[in-house]
């Protein structure tokens, strides 16, 4: 049995099983800080055994370690990493200085590397519920405030709802179909005759409760609530590493075991991005708390992500593959800002707070300027690459409708985009936020920068996305 | 390379004035144009004389590739030939002076820097209209000189005048660009080219070509004619565009100088010459040139012998000028048009600098009402005055007397109809010339004087950066004339111009010109005395003539004060309609097109809070509206698969 395969997996939950001791056995006083610091090397440790890995089927099958979950494990590494850092200052501030948080973070992280290299079904849906519980606990993790408990619990309830849908669907495959293996599933279902339409009801129930891992409308009613309850630093790791990983796992199982109904399920992917679209333009406009807005715009977001699944090609996966990097980036540098706004102790969370920022500011607007220009798909930013990519190959695919909806979509968010920009500029001035720590500083200024010049450098990116595109359709 | 220096430098000047005046302070912005200035006039000197007197041969400098698009080529290049030079050595030298009189003439300014800089530019522009090699880079040098002519005449743009007139020269301008651009793509449309050389080269397969417009067939050459022309009067101010030009008085008194003198004005006369192998086969259009141009010349003279303020006597001076510059073109005469062009730079920037220097001792006062006997308080400015009206009235031997005689001899022997219009207007007009330019010398000058005692006080002579250009324009509004009239109009014009004038075989009007009898030589200049005269004894004399004259054809006087009531004419039938339709329009835009996108706004704003009504907190909605969801995919997903 090839076991090495899943090397860096293993290694990783080693190590936060070592973490999670020393943090029980530990009397220091910042076990916290020094948790949280082993984490970040435990998982910049993985992502280098992720690099030096020779990939391969294990486990009878149950584990792939492809170019293509090579690609989304060290994003989504990368965004752990992002996320881990700025939660450190928020919970010293915040009460939440408990050393099981980052390692309940580890956790999720491996239930998501187990997700991306998934090759069955129920693989699938063991890193799936490994990562969902601990997020979980994460989003109800300030006990004490009762936003984060209903967070939690509601986060709870409808993920339980989801992985039902999801399990119901893996059933229904099964029953329909003999196997739960992807390369068993994309063999049979290569003679077309064999797409019963039991089969391709559990294929529309597994896509529900995909979709819900990643706020695709129509279930993403939890996203607002779950975003804007939820610990901020614990919203900013939501946003990021799980959605890379849930899409990279949503676009393995469209791709690869059901590729060959493409016909079938291009229209399911069509509508869902376009409601996600338009959903995440209209919705935002009227917020005026900024998590929630975030949350909109994830779900805008995702519903752009869905266009370059909904291609079914090649060039949409690649294009899929290159969103999420520039989205990763941006949406990290995004949350830094936001977790930075801060006055007397107190975390703020209304765009009016952002009033008049350049004046006190002027460094932290000039990074919400380019996250805000980049999210809106302005180019040159980051985010009008990743838009490019994905609208051109729906637009190979002549799926036109799509994009230009994609594309209006696009400009309806542009609004609240840019209106957030107008208040750092324009509005009367806020009171100055409290001093910003390094860690903060860091991360924001990290992800303006990859988000500014993203557009001088695509070539390693694109390169590395083609590749593991390529790896995705063997 | 001499050539390329003289073109660039003023641009460089420019730059560093216009980019870094304000670190670099106003000293420094001024002896960096100036510096420049003096290093392009003395490399445009030389090109000119090693390429007439000297060995040096007529070429095409080639600096880059501008715009290739299909079959369109165009160069970014400089052309070396006599007219080229002899327009670049003048533009240097004039502007150069007009440069070192600003340092005096603006040393109260704030913004020394920026008028440096617009000055350069301005010079810049003109320089390249000359050297262009083809119509694009000529019409880039037009364009130029429009918008650094906009930028200087609303210098001071705190005047609501001098932004209307920086404005009504713009647009006024912009009318006659239309068909000068029209004309560039006729050409194109008919040459496949518009480089000079190869138009050129194309004459005679194209002579019979017809242009289709208006249901008519013209022949080619005609269209391109007139339209090249209407170009040449929105630059050169000739009748019907010329309403600009005296507005453009309100910018400050150099940038008149530069106008009138060196740059602009004369655009229009050296596009002429420089398309005159091909005008040559456009004998209507020729016609039309010599007509307007006549006509222009004798309006423009009239409504001088009314007008009050000095400055506008002299502009309409320059109106009336280039009228017979464009009569001398229009009989084919162009080396004598472009002899003018040259004498008329130099004596006109010496009337300007010396208004100047007037204005500048008064004041800021440019009524000539309330100046007069000032002559012995500012000798050098009255005598540069009395050589530059000696000049413009054609009296011998200074400059204009050669010049404006060889343009009436040229209308007299081209025996046509509309030549002979051309010398009857023009003989008046020169009559009227001397008249207007005495009435100024001794309104300013003489008589009691008629400012106030606080004004008569400070009336001093200008400082040397002002007289000394004086000065040098002075040596040359008297020896142009007769140290080139051999060279460029006399019987071996061809080894002055070289191929750079190119007549056609039956334009032989140079020769004729020695054949006019000796009368018509001799009407110009009895006429100009006698102009002459009758001013001294209007306003010396009897200086009651006027008045009562002025009462007794009481129409005759409005009429002319009024300048032909154009600006009367042209607000009631273009501008006042113009505005009223754009107001229309402004309220058509304003609730229908301004409509469509508020109300689409108005919607998204509505669809919003309806969606975010959805969103109701319970956990019960959610997971129902998941199932929906579910059940309409499924349906969906049967349906379509």
């Amino acid at each position: 049995m090839n076991w090495t395969v899943a090397i860096p997996e293993i290694a990783l939950a080693c190590l936060g099983m070592a973490i999670l001791m020393f943090g029980v056995l530990s009397k220091a006083r910042n076990t916290f800080h020094i948790c949280s610091l082993m984490t970040v090397g435990a998982l910049v440790l993985t992502a280098a055994l992720v690099l030096s890995s020779n990939g391969g089927l294990g486990y009878n099958g149950l584990f792939l370690a492809d170019s293509y979950a090579m690609f989304a494990k060290l994003l989504v590494l990368a965004a752990a990493v992002l996320g881990v850092i700025v939660s450190i200052d928020y919970n010293e501030h915040n009460d939440l200085r408990r050393f099981e948080f980052p390692v309940l973070m580890l956790y999720a992280t491996v239930g998501m590397m187990i997700m991306v290299s998934a090759s069955n079904l129920m693989s699938l849906y063991m890193g799936l519920e490994l990562q969902s519980l601990s997020i979980y606990v994460l989003a109800a993790f300030a006990r004490d405030d009762l936003r984060s408990s209903e967070a939690g619990l509601k986060y709870f309830v409808l993920g339980a709802l989801a992985s039902g849908l999801l399990l119901y669907g893996i059933s229904l495959i099964y029953g329909f179909s003999g196997s739960m293996a992807f390369d068993q599933l994309a063999l049979v279902l290569s003679d077309s005759s064999h797409a019963s339409p039991g089969l391709i009801v559990g294929i529309v129930f597994v896509v529900a409760g995909l979709a819900f891992k990643i706020s695709a409308v129509p279930f993403h009613m939890w996203t607002p609530d779950v975003y804007e309850g939820a610990p901020t630093p614990v919203t900013a790791f939501m946003a990021t590493a799980p959605k890379v990983a849930a899409v990279a796992l949503f676009v393995r199982v469209m791709i690869s075991p059901f590729g060959h109904l493409l016909a079938q399920w291009q229209q399911l992917i069509v509508l869902i991005a376009m409601a996600s679209m338009v959903l995440g333009a209209f919705a935002a406009i009227g917020q005026s708390n900024i998590k929630r807005l975030m949350a909109y715009s994830s779900i805008g977001h995702m519903g752009y992500i869905l266009v370059g699944l909904a291609a079914g090609t090649q060039q949409g996966v690649r294009g899929v593959l290159i969103y999420l990097v520039t989205y990763v980036f941006t949406n990290a540098g995004m949350f830094a800002c936001i977790i930075a706004m801060r006055r007397r102790g107190r975390a703020v969370e209304r765009i009016a707070d952002l009033g008049g920022l350049w004046r006190s500011d002027p460094g932290m607007a000039a990074a919400l300027t380019i996250f805000l220009f980049s999210m809106a798909g302005l180019p040159p930013f980051s985010g009008f690459i990743g838009k490019y990519f994905v609208f051109g190959a729906a637009m190979q695919s002549g799926l036109v409708t799509l994009a230009v909806v994609g594309v209006l979509a696009s400009a309806v968010s542009a609004y609240y985009y840019i209106r957030i920009i107008k208040v750092m500029y324009f509005d009367a001035p806020e009171p100055a936020f409290d001093v910003r720590p390094a860690s903060l500083s860091i991360v924001a200024g990290a992800g303006a920068l990859f988000t500014l010049i993203f557009f001088l450098f695509p070539a390693p990116v694109v390169a590395a996305a083609e590749a593991a595109a390529k790896g995705l359709f063997g | 390379m001499l050539l390329a220096v003289a073109v660039l430098a003023p641009l460089f000047g420019s730059m560093i004035a216009g980019l870094l005046g304000r670190a670099i302070g106003d000293r420094a912005a001024q002896a960096v144009t100036i510096l420049c200035m003096l290093l392009a006039s003395v490399c445009g000197v030389s090109a000119f004389v090693s390429l007439v007197y000297g060995s040096a041969t007529p070429g095409v400098v080639v600096l880059g590739e501008w715009v290739s698009a299909g079959e369109f080529h165009a160069n970014w290049a400089l052309r070396y030939d006599t007219l080229s030079a002899v327009m670049v050595a003048m533009v240097t030298c004039v502007a150069t002076l007009i440069h070192i009189y600003s340092i005096g003439y603006m040393s109260h300014d704030k913004s020394i820097a920026r008028f440096f800089s617009y000055l350069s530019l301005f010079t810049f522009a003109m320089l390249a209209l000359v050297t262009a090699d083809n119509l694009l880079q000529l019409f880039f040098g037009w364009e130029g000189v429009g918008l650094a002519s906009y930028l200087l005449i609303g210098f001071w743009y705190d005047r609501p005048a001098a932004r209307a007139a920086a404005m009504k020269a713009f647009v006024v301008n912009r009318i006659g660009d239309l068909g000068f651009a029209a004309g560039i793509a006729l050409i194109f449309f008919i040459f496949g080219s518009i480089e000079f050389s190869t138009i050129f080269a194309g004459l005679s397969q194209h002579v019979n070509d017809v242009y289709h417009v208006l249901g008519t067939d013209f022949r080619a050459y005609e269209v391109i004619g007139i339209l090249l022309f209407i170009g040449a009067m929105g630059k050169s101010a000739q009748l019907g565009l010329h309403v600009w030009l005296p507005d453009a008085m309100e910018g400050p008194t150099p940038v008149s100088a530069l106008i009138h003198a060196a740059t602009m004005v004369t655009a229009g006369v050296f596009l002429m010459s420089r398309m005159s192998p091909l005008l040559d086969f456009a004998p209507g259009a020729m016609h039309f040139v010599t007509f307007m141009g006549a006509s222009t010349a004798l309006f423009a003279a009239t409504v001088a012998c009314t007008q009050n303020d000095i400055k506008r006597v002299i502009a309409y001076s320059t109106c009336s000028q280039l009228g017979y510059m464009f009569v001398a073109a229009g009989v084919g005469a162009y080396q004598v048009s472009m002899f003018h062009l040259l004498t008329h730079a130099f004596f006109k920037a010496l009337l300007f600098l010396g208004a100047g220097s007037v204005i500048h001792a008064m004041s800021n006062e440019q009524d000539m009402r309330k100046m007069g006997g000032i002559w012995k308080m500012i000798p050098l400015t009255y005598v540069a005055m009395w050589i530059g009206n000696l000049a413009l009235a054609g009296v011998p031997p200074f400059a204009g007397y050669f010049s404006k005689d060889a343009i009436l001899e040229a209308a007299w022997a081209s025996h046509s109809l509309v030549g002979h219009y051309g010398f009857w207007c023009c003989l008046i007009a020169a009559f009227l010339t001397a008249f207007y330019s005495w009435r100024l010398l001794i309104m300013t000058f003489h008589g009691a004087p008629r400012a106030d005692h606080h004004t008569m006080e400070h009336v001093h002579e200008s400082p040397w950066a002002m007289t000394v250009p004086l000065i040098l324009l002075a040596a040359g509004a008297v020896l142009t004339g007769f140290s080139f009239a051999d060279q460029i109009i006399g019987e071996d014009w061809h080894a002055f111009w070289g191929d750079a004038i190119g007549v056609a075989a039956s334009n032989h009007i140079l020769a004729d010109m020695a054949a006019v009898p000796a009368v018509v030589s001799m009407a110009p200049t009895v006429l100009g005395l006698l102009g002459i005269a009758t001013a001294y004894a209007f306003y010396m004399v009897w200086p009651a003539i006027p008045g009562r004259l002025a009462a007794s054809l009481p129409g005759l006087y409005r009429f002319l004060l009024n300048k032909w009531y154009f600006d009367e004419l042209y607000d009631a039938t273009i501008v006042q309609p113009a505005s009223r339709l754009a107001r229309r329009l402004w309220r058509i835009d304003g609730e229908v097109i301004d409509g469509m996108p508020n109300g689409v706004a108005r919607l998204t704003a509505d669809g919003s809070s309806q969606i975010v009504k959805l969103q109701t907190g319970s956990i019960a909605n959610y997971a129902f509206a998941m199932l929906i969801g579910v059940v309409a995919l499924v349906s969906l997903y049967l349906i379509v698969g």
